[in-house]
């Protein structure tokens, strides 16, 4: 696998038992990603888009194929490997949020700083820079049910963003926001792609966060339909 | 550590419910600790008047002496011999006479036991000295409860009747100079007490007793042939028995709180492991591995059997503190017992018992918020994170 090559599927199939029947959520995906990609996953409703996401996030394994993230094959990871593996590379960001309700916005995003185990010396000064990335500093101490629907993603994206992660998976973030909001965190990610290089693979209906996309892939009913390079026609890109 | 902080202040964040469920287990630990206190005060209390007013350091039993077969006690007496003559002249000892007898309070025969005891005698906590100051002709001592039930009071006179060693009976009435206080069955019921040489002299035993009771504190000698020694252990043996029947109320409050809490905390995992499947599919997205998981579940469930200790520390150490100070009165109706315990109990806590109920509640507490987590193992992540139970 290249330097530059963040994610590889061949062949990737997922199918999930569907009582006496079952559903082929993937069939047969090939899809490459490079590091610094700012990419979409598009499509119908039950298309595969989640699925794929949970695999590359090792949340999920294949039923058969082959999915390379940052050079791990995630078909071979022992569930400790995967947990390690998310912990180290991988941000989720999660259409419901999904903050830790009894920690506040700050003990939040140290959350996965602690589970790294980064001296605390360390630590203070990496909260605070990500709650600065996202606009939050000021409400540091407050906790997620103080905070609005926007306010919550924003230190979701803080929490998934604070250890620097090569690799940010963003399901449906723009679901449960408002279109402010929504542009809000759009441009807050696409500023910590250019700034951090982080890579952001999204799966999505909304066409807002299609604007921003750089390459946009269609599922239709598990397989690859387009693969196509966009040219972001809102934000704030150069 | 991680799992540790967050257990903590998820535990603490539910608010009322993990409390009421410490509070159910405090229960359980108070209220056992109370119970036993109070069987563990009842037994050294008892123990105490038994030794004060009845065993002393121990006793020299002649040797057909049984004290559960009043037939023995025709055969059960001696001359004293010569060192516990000593023993007894030197204050150090009380020489006792016991002779079967009979009364007829309201015309109905009673069997009682005579017993012959030194008035003079000081070292049982016993009004003897009623015997010596009175001038009556036949002075007699009576405990509170046989002279509640046989209808007699202070200067009643008694006839008693008793069996000469040759077989023929004789009588003679008594005064009774004084009724004691006392809860002791052993000294009280179907008795009365007589001074030594007066029984010795109407049983034509002079010189012979039944039972020698060393001072506390005395050096036992070795027993004469003839005669038989009975350390305090051997005396208390029965009493203790009685008390350890007692002691059934501990073991019921435990169990019954207990399992009450159990139940509880049980429910309270399983609701909780249902309520946030998001969170725990979010906290495995985030890099905690299922066995964190799993022990950040069963954290959380153990951490209300801390609690409960806290929460018992906290209204149960001043409760049962004060119930030490202040006494526990005896209920009535319960006096019956058998043992001495006078008006009040001082409960004596144990905290080898404490330690060790408090190390039972916190495993078994441990061990029930550790079944429901079963079903996170079998919780997908993915699932999880869509709500959903798989
Ligand atoms: N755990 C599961 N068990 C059974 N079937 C599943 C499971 N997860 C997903 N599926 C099925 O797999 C297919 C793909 O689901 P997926 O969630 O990946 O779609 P999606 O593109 O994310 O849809 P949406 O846009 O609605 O989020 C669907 O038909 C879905 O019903
Ligand atoms: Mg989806």
């Amino acid at each position: 696998m290249s330097d530059d090559n963040l994610i590889r599927t061949e062949k990737l199939v997922k199918v999930y038992p569907m009582g006496a029947s079952k559903v082929t959520a993937l069939n047969r995906v090939n899809l490459s990603f490079r590091r610094g990609e700012f990419a979409g996953l598009v499509g119908p409703s039950g298309s595969g888009k989640t699925t794929f996401l949970n695999i590359v996030g090792s949340l999920d394994t294949p039923t058969s194929g082959s999915a390379g993230v940052l050079g791990r094959k995630i078909e071979t990871l022992s569930h400790r490997e995967a947990a390690a593996l998310r912990n180290r590379s991988i941000g989720f960001i999660f259409q419901t949020f999904n903050l830790l309700p009894v920690y506040t916005a700050y003990e939040n995003v140290e959350f996965p700083l602690l589970l790294l185990k980064v001296p605390s010396a360390q630590r203070r000064q990496m909260i605070m820079d990500a709650l600065d990335w996202v606009g939050l500093s000021d409400r540091a101490d407050s906790r997620p049910s103080q905070l609005s629907g926007g306010e919550s993603q924003r230190v979701a994206i803080a929490r998934a963003m604070v250890k620097k992660p090569p690799l940010l998976l963003a399901d449906e973030p723009t679901a449960n926001l408002d279109a402010e909001n929504s542009h809000h965190i759009l441009r807050t990610m696409e500023k910590l792609n250019r700034e951090l290089g982080t890579s952001f693979l999204f799966a999505t209906h909304d066409e807002k966060v299609i604007g921003y996309l750089r390459r946009k892939i269609t599922l239709v009913d598990g397989r690859v339909d387009h693969d196509e390079p966009l040219q972001p026609s809102t934000g704030t890109g150069a | 550590m991680i799992t540790l902080r967050l257990a903590l202040r998820n535990i603490l964040g539910t608010g009322i419910r993990a409390w009421l469920n410490a509070f159910i287990i405090s229960l359980a630990l108070v209220a056992s600790t109370w119970n036993q206190g109070v069987v563990a005060g009842m037994d050294e209390q008892a123990a105490q008047a038994a030794q004060a007013l009845e065993y002393g350091g121990g006793q020299y039993w002649q040797e057909n002496y049984d004290p559960y077969d009043p037939l023995t006690l025709e055969e059960a007496h001696a001359p004293l011999p010569g060192e516990l003559q000593r023993l007894v002249d030197e204050g150090k000892a009380a020489a006792m006479l016991v002779v079967q007898g009979s009364i007829y309070p309201q015309g109905r025969m009673r069997s009682i036991l005579l017993k012959g005891i030194d008035p003079r005698q000081r070292l049982l906590d016993f009004p003897t000295s009623a015997l010596a100051e009175s001038g009556a002709a036949l002075p007699a001592l009576i405990g509170s409860r046989f002279a509640k039930a046989v209808g007699l009071r202070t200067g009643d006179s008694v006839t008693l009747r008793w069996r000469e060693p040759g077989g023929a009976f004789n009588a003679q009435d008594a005064t009774i100079v004084h009724v004691m206080q006392t809860t002791l069955a052993s000294i009280d019921s179907n008795q009365v007490w007589l001074p030594l040489e007066r029984l010795q002299e109407m049983a034509r035993l002079p010189g012979e007793a039944t039972l020698v009771t060393l001072a506390p504190g005395t050096p036992s000698p070795e027993a004469p042939p003839g005669w038989t020694f009975r350390d305090i252990d051997y005396l208390l043996r029965d009493l203790r028995e009685l008390v350890k029947t007692k002691s059934v109320g501990r073991v019921v409050f435990l169990v019954i709180f207990l399992s009450l809490g159990m139940l509880a905390i049980f429910d309270t995992q399983v609701l909780s492991i249902f309520r946030r499947r998001r969170e725990i599919g979010t906290l495995v997205a985030l890099g905690f591995t299922r066995g964190q998981v799993i022990r950040l579940f069963t954290l959380e469930g153990a951490l209300h059997g801390i609690l409960a200790v806290i929460l018992g520390a906290l209204w149960g150490l001043p409760l049962l503190w004060l119930q030490a100070r202040l006494g526990f009165a005896v209920p009535a109706g319960t006096e019956g017992m058998g043992i001495s315990i006078g008006e009040k109990i001082y409960p004596a806590y144990g905290a080898g018992y404490v330690l060790g109920i408090v190390l039972l509640s916190l495993a078994v507490t441990t061990l029930v918020s550790l079944l429901p987590t079963r079903r996170i193992a079998r919780l997908k992540p993915t699932d999880a994170l869509r709500g959903r139970t798989s």
